[in-house]
């Protein structure tokens, strides 16, 4: 059993800590529960069902810290690895941002759990997809998709009378689905804490239905474009720049470096109708309620109406800049506007719909200049209506830049990033002057 | 290659969310544990109870991997350690084929109940994903070894290698670049021990011994006048070799523009020129879009061949099992088939390696028991194989796997993962001075950087970490903001000439991602330096705000 309840978690934290003979003690408890079920070509590949649960250590004497684990739970196992975290800070060299740690926190109760999420099984699993597989053998589509769930709990406790526990439950399903003659090709990722929110059958058919409308792409010029980025795209071009990091602007190397020096705090950075904050209670995309370091986490804007208005302090960082410590967030939710997707299209002359992103990377960190390509259905749109399907794009461009030319957005849908597997909020949007820099072949 | 990790959200995912930062390698251990090796006799019970268990539960194979993977990570900065993490993951994966369908579990409860239990979950998994159907798995034939062991030649252990001797060599190239004008400077020394035990019902019970080494750092210089920074990696190699890989040699060395490095690395050296590139950049001329012959240097030219030869000759992608994630490939059996498809030029001759000395894919055995080995991919231009494993060899009509199988730990189920793919030296003599001579308007591309491709292996673009500019046959100076985009096989066609094998080296991917979930592989690409005519060069400067 590698689920421990919150009462579990503490009673063994305890019996651990009473072991310590360190100047400072923290110790951590983790254990998930998952499967997994990978299918390709209208059949299940691999699969697999994993469990485990770590017992850490980190012992600190002065600034000097060392780390030990195990997975044995018996008494002289968990003394064994004590002794052994404090033999190995001896030994360490001494960490000059070592920070004490925290005393007792308060929080709130996590809402990440979910009791359908926590009760999935092997046959459960192969039923999703079986409902999956339902549509694209009656499409005559080649499917290949990917289910996975999890369960797990994280535990906290140090020699200053910090606890802190929270569990969580996630199910992750992605969909992609080509026609026989590798013409068309359509793309559906959906994440949930509740599996029972998870519908494999109509994600399915979305991906199909972007199948078949993807056959006989036309070539179109590469260059500025109006575009509607639909969420799964605009969540994976805006992931590279969820990371509000004081330390690395102040050091002069973030997009949120000042010219001159400091950073870009309280300045307009975007347009104003780009607001982005974290809440671990948002019912749709609940997060964590306390940090690595047991710092809990709160709403926090991190954009408000195209203004920098928060950036993350580690501990270290406040300290030594005098400010208190902002914990990073546990998700991200990006407000958006009134546009359904059907309106954006409606409203354009001329543009490409951007169905999903791909295999993009980081080309210039100083203006968050990034490069990938278009996947899984791209369409030129031409007064107010699709007109046909394109070939896919190479784009390079920044989400900051492509952040100041918003002309709509929708309402947040929960998200998948499509390489991380993180789930965001984030709504379609419709932005002006997209750079595609050249035409690919592949579908 | 998998993107690097600037993302930072807390939170489930997580389930090492308490150990310290390096909890993504496994549970932080102390140096001497990872010295010991697990009995065989031992590990030979145990797996006894897999196969066993599998076989009386109606599996028509087994197999059971017994991993402990050990890794240790030193990480600095400026003039301190940010981290010194050892960790161990230990646990079991059992792999069983029932009523023709694969089924996994695995489990760090090693003893011979868990093992029984977790089999008995693989067998239950299989069961239920058999009711969707599909086309049975249909294996390669495999022989039993019986009990075999390989190791990696390492000639010094890094794991024996006191933390502290590794912290003052950080500590002192940190000290050069600082001294040297660098605003920050960070390093790193990561040691890789992979101890597996590979047993199946075919009668193989194979014990390997594997290490890779890893150093690296990255110098930046900042412009606070300008708001602008630059940044210079090191020229490194991630290693299939032990600690001996950083003690420097100068008949390991590769003089020129900058020094780059064979199978021996200078750490000291490298961050003292970096330093001076880092500035360099940062002043240098802004790179003025267009065509340029492009002279590419192997630790710049090894990624390319990773991402536009080595994916999509991966022969899972070529027939769709990676569709939902990685992407298929634009080459196809037809195409291998038709026996002439050039998918570069004459010069272009590419092969399959598990067995290379020092390179980051070697092992004995791969992860479902093949023994290694070496082969053709593409021969004179021309596509004549691909990379297979035991359930896809068939498909091409091979009878045998070519051994690609891995799998990054014990908790995860091994697949086709590609061994290192290098393209081969050029017969004519032919040195990197002779082939600059020959050019006149180009780019001669040293390090890589930023790099991305589609998902059937088109069209890529790829940066670097030094440019300099070609004309008339002589480097002239430093370029700036440059990145190069192509079509796989237009950009393989103009490969006009390879040097000679005294320029040999290899590169390699500590991280090379793929799978659903995502599972990193190690891998080298060997290459001389080779020169491609005629390719699209864009210039990747933006300002914000």
């Amino acid at each position: 059993m590698s689920i421990l309840s919150k009462e579990e978690a503490q009673a063994l934290l305890k019996k651990v800590l009473s072991y310590s003979k360190a100047d400072e003690c923290e110790i951590g408890l983790s254990g998930r529960e998952g499967g997994n079920i990978r299918y390709a070509l209208n059949a299940v590949s691999t699969a697999g069902d994993i469990s485990t649960l770590t017992l850490s250590v980190s012992s600190t004497f002065g600034k000097k810290t060392g780390t030990a684990t195990i997975n044995e739970f018996d008494d002289a196992a968990l003394e064994r690895v004590v002794r052994r975290a404090e033999e190995l800070a001896q030994l360490a060299p001494e960490n000059r941002e070592y920070m004490p740690l925290l005393g007792p926190q308060t929080f709130a109760e996590s809402i990440e759990y979910n009791a359908n999420t926590a009760a999935m099984t092997p046959e459960s699993r192969a039923e999703l997809v079986a409902k999956s597989l339902e549509v694209t053998k009656q499409a005559n589509l080649i499917a290949a998709g990917f289910l996975e769930n999890s369960n797990g709990f994280n535990a906290i406790m140090n020699s200053k009378g910090l606890f802190a526990y929270n569990k969580a439950s996630n199910v992750i399903f992605s969909v992609t689905t080509r026609n026989q003659a590798g013409t068309g090709s359509g793309y559906a990722a959906r994440g949930f804490t509740d599996v029972k929110k998870l519908d494999t059958n109509s994600a399915t058919r979305v991906a199909a239905m972007k199948a078949s409308s993807s056959v006989d792409a036309k070539a179109i010029e590469p260059g500025k474009y109006t575009v509607i980025l639909e969420p799964v795209a605009a969540t994976y071009m805006m992931e590279s720049m969820f990371r509000f990091d004081a330390r690395m602007a102040e050091e002069g190397r973030s997009f949120l470096s000042k010219k001159g020096g400091g950073t870009r705090m309280g300045e307009k950075l975007v347009d104003d109708k780009v607001t982005i904050y974290s809440d671990p209670f948002n019912t749709d995309l609940p997060g964590a309620t306390w940090d690595r370091d047991g710092l809990p986490l709160e709403k926090t804007y991190w954009i408000q109406n195209g203004v920098v208005k928060n950036l993350s302090y580690s501990r270290y960082w406040a300290e030594k800049k005098g400010v208190k410590p902002v914990p990073g967030p546990s998700n991200i939710i990006m407000e958006g506007g009134d546009s359904s997707l059907e309106e954006m299209i409606k409203n354009t002359e001329r543009g490409i719909l951007v169905s999903r992103l791909w295999y993009i990377r980081m080309v210039d960190p100083q203006s968050l200049l990034l490069t990938g390509l278009t996947r899984d259905g791209t369409y030129y749109i031409e007064n107010g209506k699709i007109k046909f399907p394109v070939k896919n794009f190479r784009f390079n461009e920044s989400p900051v830049i492509m952040l100041n030319n918003v002309e709509a957005l929708g309402k947040p849908e929960r998200s998948i990033s499509v390489e991380s597997y993180r789930s965001y909020m984030i709504p379609p949007m419709k932005l002006r002057d997209f750079t595609f820099s050249s035409l690919s072949d592949a579908v | 290659m998998k993107r690097r990790n600037f993302i930072y959200l807390s939170g489930i995912g997580a389930g090492a969310l308490m150990l310290p930062e390096l909890s993504v390698f496994g549970n932080p251990i102390e140096q001497e544990q990872a010295l010991e090796q697990v009995d065989v006799r031992i590990k030979k019970e145990l797996a006894d109870v897999a196969l066993n268990t599998a076989k009386s539960k109606g599996a028509s194979y087994a197999d059971i991997r017994i991993g402990r993977y050990f890794s240790q990570a030193i990480i600095t900065r400026e003039n301190h350690v940010q981290n010194v993490g050892s960790s161990e993951s230990y646990g079991i994966g059992v792999r069983v084929i029932v009523n023709g369908c694969w089924g996994f579990a695995a489990t760090n409860n090693v003893t011979k109940e868990g093992v029984a239990k977790t089999t008995e979950n693989a067998v239950a998994v299989a069961k239920a994903n058999s009711k969707i159907g599909g086309k049975p798995v249909d294996l390669a034939p495999q022989k039993g070894y019986g009990e075999v062991s390989w190791k990696t030649p390492i000639e010094k252990n890094a794991f024996e290698v006191p933390v502290k001797e590794k912290v003052d060599l950080l500590l002192s190239v940190n000290g050069a670049a600082m001294t040297g004008g660098a605003s920050f400077v960070s390093s790193r020394i990561l040691a890789i021990n992979e101890q597996k035990y590979f047993a199946s019902t075919d009668g193989s019970y194979i014990d390997q011994d594997i290490h890779r080494l890893y150093p690296s750092f990255d110098v930046t210089k900042i412009d606070k006048t300008l708001g602008g920074f630059e940044t210079r990696a090191s020229l490194s190699s991630p290693v299939g070799m032990g600690y001996e890989y950083l003690i420097p040699s100068e008949s390991e060395k590769v003089q020129g523009v900058v020094t780059r490095y064979k199978n021996r690395y200078d750490m000291l050296e490298d961050v003292k020129n970096a330093t001076k590139n880092a500035a360099e950049k940062i002043t240098a001329k802004s790179v003025e879009p267009g065509k340029y012959d492009l002279v590419l240097d192997p630790s710049h030219l090894w990624l390319t061949i990773h991402e536009s030869v080595a994916h999509p000759t991966e022969l899972d992608r070529v027939l769709g099992y990676e569709a939902n994630y990685a992407g298929t490939s634009f080459l196809s059996i037809d195409k291998l088939k038709s026996g002439n498809f050039h998918f570069g030029s004459k010069n272009v001759n590419i092969v399959g390696d598990k067995l290379q000395t020092g390179s980051l894919g070697a092992v004995g055995y791969d992860d479902e028991g093949v023994k290694c080995g070496k082969w053709d991919i593409i021969k004179d231009g021309v596509l004549v194989n691909f990379q297979a494993i035991r359930d896809q060899a068939k498909m091409i009509g091979l009878n045998a796997s070519q051994g690609c199988c891995y799998a990054q730990s014990w908790d995860d189920v091994q697949f086709q993962r590609m061994p290192n793919v290098s393209l081969q030296p050029g017969k004519t003599p032919l040195s990197v001075d002779e082939m600059i001579k020959g050019v006149e308007k180009g780019v001669y591309i040293i390090g890589n950087g930023s790099f991305s491709i589609d998902q059937q292996r088109y069209n890529f673009q790829f940066g670097g970490q030094l440019f300099y500019e070609i004309k008339e046959g002589k480097i002239v100076g430093m370029l700036n903001d440059v990145a190069y985009q192509a079509n796989t096989q237009e950009f393989w066609n103009s490969c006009v000439a390879v040097c000679d094998e005294r320029d040999y080296r290899l590169g390699g991917a500590f991280n090379d991602g793929k799978g659903q979930p995502s599972q990193s592989n190690a891998v080298s690409h060997g290459t001389s330096t080779a020169r491609f005519n005629g390719v699209n060069v864009i210039n990747t400067k933006r300002r914000i705000g």
